[in-house]
């Protein structure tokens, strides 16, 4: 069977008979899987945001034409399985350990292009110290969190971002921020370290929206090919499954409640900024600083 | 040299080039060693926030293919157990070094033996064990760190130096390993490090859905087990051949145990010393062999309440006595307090409140035991 | 023509195409069942002008859209 004439877009090959088979000649391929996903089904809800995050990740690495020196980080939590999704070489790390997990292989292989794809529980609860310590440690790393407020995989509990009177198994009476106190806001918060370079909050509740987080994924693994430091691009994302929704009437509760607490844009840009590097940066933030402004001998 | 900064050294030598620990007493020289000649090397020294993120960059950099350590003592390592259980899961190679202090809690600075349990049984969820070494002497500390690296890298698992605070900070004359060449070591095919087009993608991973995956990968893994049992139990044997008493004892304790041996000799006691060089694989063969050439009785030497005797015990299963005698909290016995053990023991008394197998919460010393000689005025 | 072919393999019904598509044209297929058990999305009616919608907002990366 000769393959259909796909100008630039091809199938991935585990497709070539399943779809492939359906394209008549003379009909091209607008969108089709990126080549950095595996055949594998991915274990997420219908309608999780998982998925649409996984893909924009994908297609970056297609796209910087840079899957076979990427190596990423799954976390635990429901993108547990990401190891299975991504056809490029993968670790799965221990609850919150993805940035350290992350370290240790840049350490080893700086030209690698490695990658940390956490969940809210895992980033901002129990791997708080590793994001903080990885980010301003400048490590030239990628890390990409999804932030649904919601412990996903365990049922449904109340995370680190879960908002104000928020219903969860575990807050069932809405989050009480007199008791638990409140979300942690981690664009912000990481967006105050010198180490980072960049950092953008973004959502994929629309097409414009998934194409700007798109824009900002691929940004954040660009730096890191450059060289400019530590990039973080917030997802806020939905869980339809715990929080009691439709996926449609999910996107709707994002836009109502999520987006006023966690606000889109860009949190910091080095570049942007007019820096080389987000050492540069935190050069001149240390200007009145006679110890940081020693120069290292090579 | 101290003993710390030896096994620094002979780490470096043995191929290490990544480190990554997190400040913590008495392993502090090692740290500072590495931290000094690391970058002169080419290699990576750094200081985590925490033994936990620590363990974990151990983890990244095993799972990249490097040759990697992280040391910490007592309470450092009880963190590090999470990453040491991963690793273990996933098959990465990796050294952890463990230079003990005394316990539970944060317990103390001085030298103990108390992690014995931890190290050989239990640093870590899930069923599994990893090769555990102790070195008695600064020599060892050298040659012991060599030889952990290729275990490590042979069996695809994290291994243990189980040092303690004592031969950490000895200065003793020692002869350094040769320099290895990097290119000598062995390939990594299974390494997460980018597949270049070349392979299929490398997953470094623990987890299992399957029951029967998990199991299966389970067996696998106790067959490599099994094979570093029969193949690196490893010991030194003093005195043995027509040993009637035993003393098993490791680490610093052995080095009190064999002047206490040698001094029985003199006294006309026929005892001999058996000290483990590993803890895990625990050198089983060798007590089959003691107790073929008539040893009747054991004594077990250490500086905890009695923990390396519970695997004499299943050694000796009942063939001969089995005795404890051991100071706990960073508390060094005398030669002559073991020496009294030792003829205790030769004239049929008990130096423990009950020798009696499996009694463990009654390996207390007898009361004229538990004070050193000083204390009791000798 | 324009058109998009789901992969049922993939497709999990939860009908974001749908609702992301700007000319109407798909629905999900009642008459059917995948290997997973969900109603696949599928075309209803002519008028696809491959924007690839559907495919930016699927979440399990069903859909190739041709032209």
């Amino acid at each position: 069977m000769a393959k259909p004439d796909c100008g630039s877009v091809t199938l991935p090959d585990y497709q070539q008979e399943r779809i492939g088979s359906q394209i008549a000649e003379g009909e091209t391929i607008k969108s089709a899987r990126p080549h950095a996903l595996t055949d594998a089904i991915f274990n997420y809800c219908p309608g999780c945001t998982h998925g649409i995050v996984n893909r924009l990740v994908a297609e970056c690495i297609d796209e910087l034409g840079i899957e076979g020196k990427t190596v990423g980080i799954a976390p635990v939590g429901c993108s547990v399985m990401m190891y299975d999704f991504m056809n490029c070489d993968m670790i799965e790390a221990a609850h919150g350990r993805a940035p350290a997990v992350a370290t240790g292989v840049k350490r080893v292989h700086p030209d690698n292009v490695v990658f940390a794809y956490q969940g809210d529980g895992d980033l901002a609860s129990i791997g708080t110290a590793e994001t903080v310590h990885a980010a301003t440690r400048g490590e030239k790393i990628t890390v990409i969190f999804i932030n649904n407020a919601i412990y996903g995989m365990t049922g449904g509990q109340m995370a680190p971002t879960s908002l104000p009177n928020q219903v969860t198994q575990t807050s069932p009476y809405g989050r009480d921020v007199s008791k638990v106190g409140y979300p942690v806001r981690i664009a912000e918060m990481v967006s105050t370290l010198d180490g980072v370079a960049y950092v953008e909050r973004v959502t994929c509740d629309s097409r414009k929206h998934i194409m700007q987080a798109k824009k900002a994924i691929k940004k954040a693994f660009q730096n890191q090919i450059d060289g400019i430091g530590y990039s973080l691009v917030e997802v806020v994302s939905t869980c339809p499954t715990n929080w009691g929704m439709t996926p449609l009437d999910a996107f709707q509760w994002l836009r109502d409640n999520m987006l006023p607490y966690y606000p889109l844009g860009v949190y910091k840009d080095v570049v942007a900024d007019g820096f080389a590097n987000a050492a540069e940066a935190a050069l001149d933030r240390a200007k009145d600083c006679p110890i940081a402004q020693q120069k290292k001998e090579a | 040299m101290k003993g710390n900064e030896v096994l620094a050294e002979a780490a470096m030598r043995a191929g290490c080039r990544f480190f990554f620990g997190y400040p913590i007493t008495p392993q502090t020289e090692l740290a500072a060693y590495m931290a000094k000649k690391l970058p002169l090397i080419g290699g990576t020294f750094l200081q985590a926030e925490s033994e936990i993120a620590a363990i974990n960059m151990v983890y990244g950099a095993a799972a990249a293919g490097a040759r990697v350590m992280t040391s910490s003592s007592s309470p450092g390592v009880s963190l590090k157990g999470e990453g040491v259980s991963y690793m273990a899961g996933a098959d990465c190679p990796g050294v952890i070094v463990n230079v003990e202090r005394g316990g539970p809690g944060l317990g103390g600075i001085q030298p103990s033996q108390s992690d014995y349990f931890q190290a050989t049984r239990a640093l870590g969820h899930g069923d599994f064990y990893m090769p555990v070494l102790a070195p008695s002497t600064v020599q060892e500390m050298a040659d012991l760190i060599y030889d952990a690296f290729d275990l490590a890298d042979e069996y695809r698992t994290p291994t243990m130096i189980l040092a303690d605070g004592m031969i950490g900070q000895m200065m003793e004359p020692v002869l350094l390993p040769p320099e290895r060449d990097l290119d000598s070591l062995p390939n990594k095919p299974w390494a997460t490090s980018g597949h270049a087009g070349k392979r299929e993608h490398n997953v470094i991973n623990s987890l299992y859905l399957s029951p029967e995956k998990l199991e299966q990968t389970n067996f696998e893994r106790f067959e490599r087990y099994a094979e570093i049992q029969e193949k690196h139990q490893r010991q030194e044997l003093m005195e043995c051949d027509d040993a009637d008493i035993v003393v098993v004892a490791f680490g610093a304790a052995s080095r009190i145990a064999r002047t206490a041996v040698r001094d029985a000799r003199a006294k006309g006691i026929k005892a001999g010393l058996l000290r483990p060089i590993t803890l895990w694989p625990f050198p089983t063969k060798a007590i089959e062999q003691v107790i073929a050439s008539g040893a009747s009785k054991f004594l077990s030497v250490e500086l905890n309440m009695g923990q390396m005797v519970q695997d004499v015990r299943l050694a000796v299963n009942g063939r001969a006595s089995v005795d404890f005698f051991g100071r706990t909290g960073g508390v060094l016995p005398t030669p002559e307090e073991v020496l009294a053990a030792i003829e205790a023991v030769a004239a049929g008394e008990s130096v423990c409140q009950s020798a009696e197998p499996g009694a463990v919460g009654s390996l207390l010393p007898h009361p004229q035991h538990r004070k050193s000689s000083y204390e009791r005025g000798e | 023509m324009a058109r998009i072919i789901v992969d049922d393999v993939h497709c999990k019904g939860c009908g974001l195409c749908v609702a992301a598509c700007p000319k109407g044209v798909l629905a999900l297929d009642q008459e059917r069942i995948t290997p997973k058990g969900y109603h696949p999305a599928k075309m209803v009616k002519e008028g696809c002008i491959a924007c690839s919608s559907c495919y930016f907002t699927c979440p399990d990366v069903a859909i190739t859209v041709v032209k």
